[in-house]
């Protein structure tokens, strides 16, 4: 009889949750693969709640990770996220579906000269609708650092050995040692490129890791002087530990745009063109910003914060026009690529 | 009829043996040997004799050559003690060490760069008492300390199981003839339990030779070890025909390993559990 009354508890706890409790979402899903910690979970629950889709949530940590995964099809996204250069690589390697803009009104609140620079890598504007936006940017620690720091320069400065964090992805780093010989970031020429290494080479012994989302937490909790970082991560440090501050390195650097893509074999293409116009909301995209502290290109969602210093705040909303040498990175192609990574090798193996 | 009902019961295991390590490993031979065309090459696998290739395959092996060492001095006094309990007791300890193993491998490690970091746990003490700070985070120290630290519980039990079958008329018959407690030890003890430290060295040594998460986190990034390169090669460079091939080259370490395993423990009394 024991046995017996077990068994019914057993088998009544295993299909309870079966029936009832469970959310019903009529109109399907949808697949999306996103940077790791860039949407407010919040304003995801709310889509699945207003549209009755269900959002499948997978991230990634670079681009170059992202890219496998998408390309060998395992599973099926919907809508990435990628930067801009690796959004010309899907779409010269022929992966991405094009846009239906009149599923995505919400776009117009995209400011204008976004689409344009989008045209860089995305001409026509056909594929992609900008998410994120911002400048890669060096945060200090004023209580480590006695100077300003304003240079790429200083991130070869002996006095700070074992005090730098740099990124550990291929162009970010590339970029920091060719702005600081004025070289083009999207540069394919082995003589500039091995100049670029051998900086790299000579600031290894000086660098405390190479890290990509983890510089955010080591800078908060004082582990080093000196961090390579992405302007979104800025407003987030900063609230964290009112010691940092950042800056756009005077020699120039990295301006890039993270955007929503719809993949060619999508299955819930109109699935996913509903998230991408729900996040272009402005009031989500205001929520949104408000979590992830990267600087959103809608300008409506702009014009809602209240705060006029972060409207005005030199991480998130610079004002471009005043730097010189800003450069959007671009698509080296396969033989590109395989230099740089081959470069990069040899400069975390040595 | 009922070998046969224990034949079919067998079947689940047979499909996730092929299905999960046997295709997955002709798939890293078919990559390895094959290049972007599908052409055959063996130039993948010689790719290990470039310098970067080389350099981080012997600083993989001398870390985790040093790891297996030191977890080897450190296991075999630890399992001596434990086997000398009381039966009931030496359970109590062997689940304290077992214990941490309940817990994610990745965790556990992360756990280390927050004790370890120079504004860390164990620095911030230190500073408190006055005592120098230790400054090992992002050095090969601190990717050794991982490895022991992660791998020392397959070194302590092979050779704890292998100390509690000795049977002890044989040590007791040692000392009756007269010989001390040293040459009871080398006698009688370390040549019995040489199949349970063969068996740890190998369960310390593969994992240690082949891993790239405790050289990312406890290393800063800034050792390549050929568990990075490999890695680094599917992830970031899409270049799975090298990381298959440098994989292939890998698994003859790992296939040397396993024989010498084989010929001292014949009968298998080291296994783990």
């Amino acid at each position: 009889m024991r046995k017996l009354f077990l068994f019914g508890l057993l088998a009544t706890l295993t299909i309870l949750p079966l029936f009832g409790c469970g959310k019903t979402y009529e109109n399907g899903e949808v697949y999306v693969y996103n940077w790791g910690e860039y949407i407010d979970p919040d304003v995801i629950k709310m889509f699945e709640e207003e549209y009755k889709i269900q959002v499948i949530y997978d991230e990634f940590e670079t681009n170059e990770m992202m890219y496998p995964k998408v390309e060998a099809n395992a599973v099926q996204y919907d809508v990435v996220c990628p930067s801009d250069y690796m959004i010309q690589k899907m779409i010269e390697n022929d992966l991405l579906a094009e846009l239906n803009w009149d599923n995505i009104p919400n776009s117009t609140n995209i400011g204008e000269q976004f689409y344009l620079t989008s045209e860089e890598f995305d001409p026509g504007n056909k594929y992609s609708v900008p998410y994120c936006w911002g400048t890669v940017g060096i945060l200090y620690n004023t209580d480590k650092v006695d100077e300003p720091i304003t240079k790429w320069s200083q991130l070869w400065d002996e006095k700070y050995k074992n005090q730098i964090l740099m990124q550990n992805s291929v162009r970010d780093a590339f970029m920091v040692a060719q702005k600081l010989n004025g070289f083009s970031m999207n540069s394919v020429d082995p003589d500039e490129l091995k100049i670029a290494k051998d900086c790299l080479l000579e600031q290894k012994p000086l660098v405390q890791a190479y890290v990509v989302d983890q510089v955010r937490d080591k800078m908060i909790g004082n582990e080093a002087a000196i961090g390579v970082i992405y302007s979104g991560e800025a407003l987030y440090t900063q609230r964290e530990n009112e010691k940092l501050i950042y800056v756009i390195p005077e020699e120039g650097t990295n301006v890039w745009i993270d955007s929503w893509v719809v993949l060619k074999n999508s299955k819930n293409k109109e699935n996913a063109e509903k998230f991408i116009n729900f996040l272009c909301r402005p009031d989500i995209a205001l929520k949104n910003f408000d979590y992830i502290t990267y600087g959103t290109p809608n300008t409506a969602a702009w014009d809602l914060i209240d705060d006029e210093d972060i409207k005005s705040s030199e991480a998130a909303f610079p004002d471009l026009s005043k730097y010189n040498n800003l450069e959007t990175y671009h698509y080296l192609g396969e033989e590109g690529d395989e230099l740089y990574n081959n470069l990069w090798k040899e400069v975390k193996s040595e | 009829m009922k070998s046969k009902f224990i034949k079919w019961l067998s079947l689940p295991y047979i499909i996730w043996a092929i299905g999960f390590i046997i295709i997955p490993l002709l798939m890293v031979f078919y990559f390895g040997l094959t290049d972007k065309n599908s052409h055959f090459t063996i130039s993948n696998v010689l790719a290990i004799f470039q310098p970067i290739h080389i350099k981080s395959l012997l600083i993989a092996l001398l870390l985790s050559l040093i790891s297996t060492i030191i977890c080897l001095l450190i296991s075999y006094p630890l399992a001596m003690i434990l086997s000398s309990f009381k039966k009931g007791n030496d359970k109590m300890m062997i689940l304290i060490f077992i214990l941490p193993m309940w817990m994610n491998f990745l965790l556990r490690t992360l756990a280390w760069q927050t004790l370890l970091e120079n504004e860390g746990i164990i620095n911030t003490v230190l500073s408190l008492v006055k005592l120098p700070s230790i400054n090992i985070i992002n050095t090969p120290y601190a990717i050794i300390l991982g490895m022991i630290y992660n791998f020392l519980p397959f070194m302590v039990l092979p050779i704890y199981n292998v100390l509690c079958k000795i049977d002890g008329n044989l040590l007791n018959a040692s000392r009756d003839l007269g010989a001390n407690e040293i040459q009871t030890f080398c006698k009688i003890t370390l040549p019995l339990s040489v199949p349970g430290i063969i068996s740890g060295i190998t369960m310390v040594f593969v994992p240690a030779l082949t891993t790239f998460v405790i050289s990312d986190l406890l290393g800063g990034s800034k050792i390549l070890l050929i568990g990075n390169v490999i890695e680094q090669e599917f992830t970031l460079n899409s270049n799975w025909h090298l990381g298959s091939g440098l994989s292939i080259v890998l698994m003859i370490f790992i296939v040397i390993s396993m024989l010498i395993s084989a010929i001292f423990d014949k009968d298998g009394e080291g296994n783990t559990f």
